[in-house]
């Protein structure tokens, strides 16, 4: 048992840290946020050019560099730190999943490889506007019409959805309810039918979108899996995802939790720092716990999510670890950030100050693929039903 | 990161558990999920003799190493022992003191003679040690030790005069490790001597201090003119606080997989009380049970980091391990007040009179000690704060 990362490990993420701290400084996040599209498409240029990440995880017989889990949500919690804007969480841990999981030999080679030259974003979608992230939460439909599959029904939430080359769409049989009837269909944004439109949102620094299927009709080559049976695909996809956004969210709280000290320990009031109030060093002890808890979780679930590729024996425990994960770091993200705002006091409130920016991080990453409550709710029915 | 055992360690795993399983019966039976934390008081001479049992199978002291008597295993098989262990619910070790504070202090810090003299007791499970640390005046401030020791020439003897409180198994040990003020005139962490100290003496007085569960595991000692062998100072006068934070450095969370297996139990029996009463039904006991089970389960994880994680040259702890005794204690406590939630009603009403406790209503009043006891709630949070954080250290006080 080793539960460290290893000496190479270490090195991609303090090179990933080192990197992200160039191209993603404040002012390089406020000027992607304030777009339509969400980021530079010379940032995105260089990730793809000069790191190669979109391949982080790609199997090497596909272009990609063949990594593990660990890696990439090590990865995750540094791009989270620097509030990185790039379609990265959209395509490499919402897309590339889908086509590990899910695509077959002919799909992966086509779109993993358009992904790893850097030619390709991709995103999925599935949820048609619920807060409950599961089955349920899939109202699109989709039907066969001889050797063809036509499409129809609404998304929300899509991350990048109205950026992104490929669109990875959950369906539903029409009639069908929960888990049953679930197809994955592989829809390249420009085909005839799907509108994608940008939603405003409060944390700008990560973009949605609506996206629509108007009868959009695919062929046989657009089908993920068997139609009717991807239930158990897609939920291994989500909760792949979630992990992932989950160290996202560690990142943040590590971030916050150093702006804090850092901030309370310049703020003279009463002629004393403010960091040397015991009101102001108990609430920051709480920060770091937090922030420490939610570290071993991921990285508990970064392993079981490596395994979950494998098919290793800890592949059974990937739905645990994904809900264990996210409902802890969405729950200490946000009191983080709240507290975070509340010791900086009035710069605090400011949009000059970028606790802000983290502040609106927090809920909106709480909410995405489902908050604490929902995953509480998960576990509980293991446990208790 | 690797989280599987090697297949040697999960053989040892089978050993362990088939050992237990093969000996903790007959007259050992009832002590099954008895003498833990809150419950210590429970069969204490039926514990000595399973400790005695214990020994026999070369099952103390496993993570010392075998010049003294230990059974050398490694970290990994130490863990896979306190979890075998706490999963076949056997008894809480009256030896734990002894073997996991006493015996790694003399072994780092002791003579040749005091290990000679002291080890093998302990290794046998013929001996058992308490701690006095805490006093009246000393408790967050440990450092305020009133005790004091001083050197009778006449008698070649150190005389030790005060008083020490929450020693738990006062009554039933063999000897006690205090730290007693050497200089008189000193103050804090200066002066301090580190003794072992016999408790058959008349010098020794063990008062029980009843607590909020109505039992007492817990004690006052009393020292009027105990003495104590001029060879039985571990290091020299004035040593003692660096002796006595010493101990500090040997726990590192190798016993902390074994309390949460405890745990475990604890939470499994709210499970099953949730759904046989039907409070699983409810949507906020639901949450709160799930939050547990969470928690629990990434006390898990971090434990691994802290047993995995390589510590520092100065012996500073890693991060995880600082936050560890903040986080299970909190999370005890709560899991205390789900357990009387669960039950609703039902949870006042007693198995007899005068104040017979169930297990989970004994759990409840207990884990107040949690947050208390070894560095409360508030000091760990300064400790986290000031070397976690590197934030100002909180100012000496100047009060008489």
């Amino acid at each position: 048992m080793e539960f460290a990362f290893t000496e190479e490990q270490e090195m991609i993420r303090d090179t990933a840290a080192a990197f992200l701290s160039e191209i993603s400084d404040s002012a390089a996040v406020r000027r992607a946020m304030a777009t339509e599209q969400g980021y530079e498409a010379a940032v995105w240029q260089r990730i793809c050019g000069e790191m190669y990440w979109q391949a982080i995880h790609v199997p090497e017989a596909h272009g990609g560099l063949g990594l593990g889990y660990v890696e990439l949500v090590a990865m995750m919690e540094q791009m989270g730190r620097q509030l990185l804007c790039a379609p990265f969480f959209s395509t490499v841990c919402l897309g590339v999943n889908a086509l590990r999981v899910a695509g077959s030999e002919a799909q992966q080679a086509l779109w993993l490889g358009q992904i790893c030259a850097g030619e390709l974003t991709a995103t999925l979608a599935f949820n048609g506007g619920s807060s409950h992230w599961g089955a349920q939460a899939i109202t699109a439909t989709w039907r066969r019409e001889g050797d063809q599959f036509v499409l129809d029904g609404e998304y929300r939430y899509v991350i990048d959805g109205h950026t992104s080359g490929l669109l990875v769409v959950a369906a539903r049989a029409e009639g069908s309810t929960g888990e049953d009837g679930i197809g994955l269909f592989l829809v390249p944004a420009t085909t005839a039918g799907v509108e994608c439109n940008w939603l405003p949102t409060m944390d700008q620094a990560r973009k949605q979108a609506g996206v629509r299927m108007n009868s959009v009709t695919v062929g046989a080559d657009a089908v993920m899996g068997e139609p009717g049976q991807c239930w158990e695909a897609l939920a291994k996809v989500i909760d792949l995802a979630t992990i992932a956004l989950a160290a996202e969210q560690v990142g943040g709280c590590q971030q916050l939790l150093d702006m804090t000290v850092a901030y309370t320990g310049e703020r003279v009031q009463f002629n004393r720092t403010i960091a040397s109030y015991q009101a102001v060093k108990h609430k920051a002890a709480d920060m770091m716990l937090k922030t420490e808890v939610a570290r071993s979780a991921i990285y508990y679930a970064a392993c079981v999510a490596q395994e979950a590729l494998e098919d290793g024996p800890l592949a059974g425990e990937l739905r645990e670890a994904a809900s264990v994960a996210k409902s802890y770091c969405s729950d200490a993200f946000f009191a983080i950030a709240g507290d975070s705002l509340q010791l900086f006091g009035g710069v605090g409130f400011t949009w000059e100050y970028d606790v802000h920016l983290y502040f609106k991080r927090a809920k909106s990453s709480e909410h995405l693929l489902g908050n604490g409550a929902f995953h509480r709710e998960r576990l509980a029915r293991a446990l208790l039903d | 990161m690797k989280l599987s055992f090697s297949p040697e360690d999960e053989l040892f795993r089978e050993e362990v558990a088939t050992w237990l399983q093969d000996n903790l019966t007959g007259e050992f039976e009832k002590l099954k999920y008895r003498g833990g934390p809150g419950d210590e008081h429970m069969f204490p001479d039926e514990r000595k003799v399973w400790e005695q049992k214990l020994a026999e199978g070369g099952w103390t002291c496993v993570g010392w190493p075998r010049e003294y008597g230990g059974r050398g295993c490694s970290i990994e098989q130490q863990v896979i022992f306190f979890e075998e262990y706490a999963r076949a619910g056997a008894p809480g070790r009256v030896g734990h003191i002894g073997e996991g504070l006493a015996g790694p202090t003399i072994i780092a810090f002791g003579t040749a003679e005091q290990k000679k003299k002291y080890l093998p007791g302990i290794v046998a499970g013929t001996e058992l040690w308490c701690q006095g640390y805490s006093e009246p005046g000393a408790g967050s401030d440990l450092a305020n030790v009133k005790t004091k020791a001083r050197f009778d020439e006449s008698r070649g003897k150190w005389l030790i005069n005060g008083q020490k409180v929450w020693t738990s198994l006062a009554h039933e040990s063999d000897f006690c490790f205090v730290i007693a003020r050497t200089d008189p005139e000193s103050v804090a962490h200066k002066g301090l001597g580190f003794f072992l100290i016999g408790m058959d003496q008349p010098g020794i007085e063990v008062r029980p201090i009843e607590q909020i569960t109505g039992t007492s595991e817990f004690n006052e000692v009393f020292f009027d003119e105990a003495y104590c062998d001029a060879d039985d100072i571990v290091g020299a006068p004035g040593d003692g606080w660096k002796v006595a934070m010493g101990l500090l450095g040997f726990e590192r969370g190798v016993s902390t997989l074994g309390q949460q297996m405890q745990f475990q139990n604890e939470l499994d029996e709210v499970v099953r009380q949730a759904r046989s009463n039907g409070a699983a039904g409810d949507p906020v006991i639901r949450q709160r049970i799930a939050r547990a089970h969470a928690e629990l389960k990434i006390m898990r994880y971090n434990s691994m980091r802290m047993l995995s994680g390589q510590s520092a040259s100065d012996g500073a702890l890693q991060k995880e391990a600082l936050i560890y005794k903040l986080f299970w204690a909190t999370w005890h406590r709560s899991l205390g007040e789900l357990a009387m939630d669960v039950l609703g009603p039902e949870c006042e009403i007693l198995e007899g009179a005068p104040y017979a406790l169930s297990r989970l209503q004994s759990m409840y009043l207990f884990v107040r000690s949690d947050t208390i006891y070894g560095g409360t709630n508030q000091i760990q949070r300064n400790i986290i704060a000031e070397r976690g954080l590197g934030m100002p250290r909180e100012p000496k006080g100047t009060a008489k």
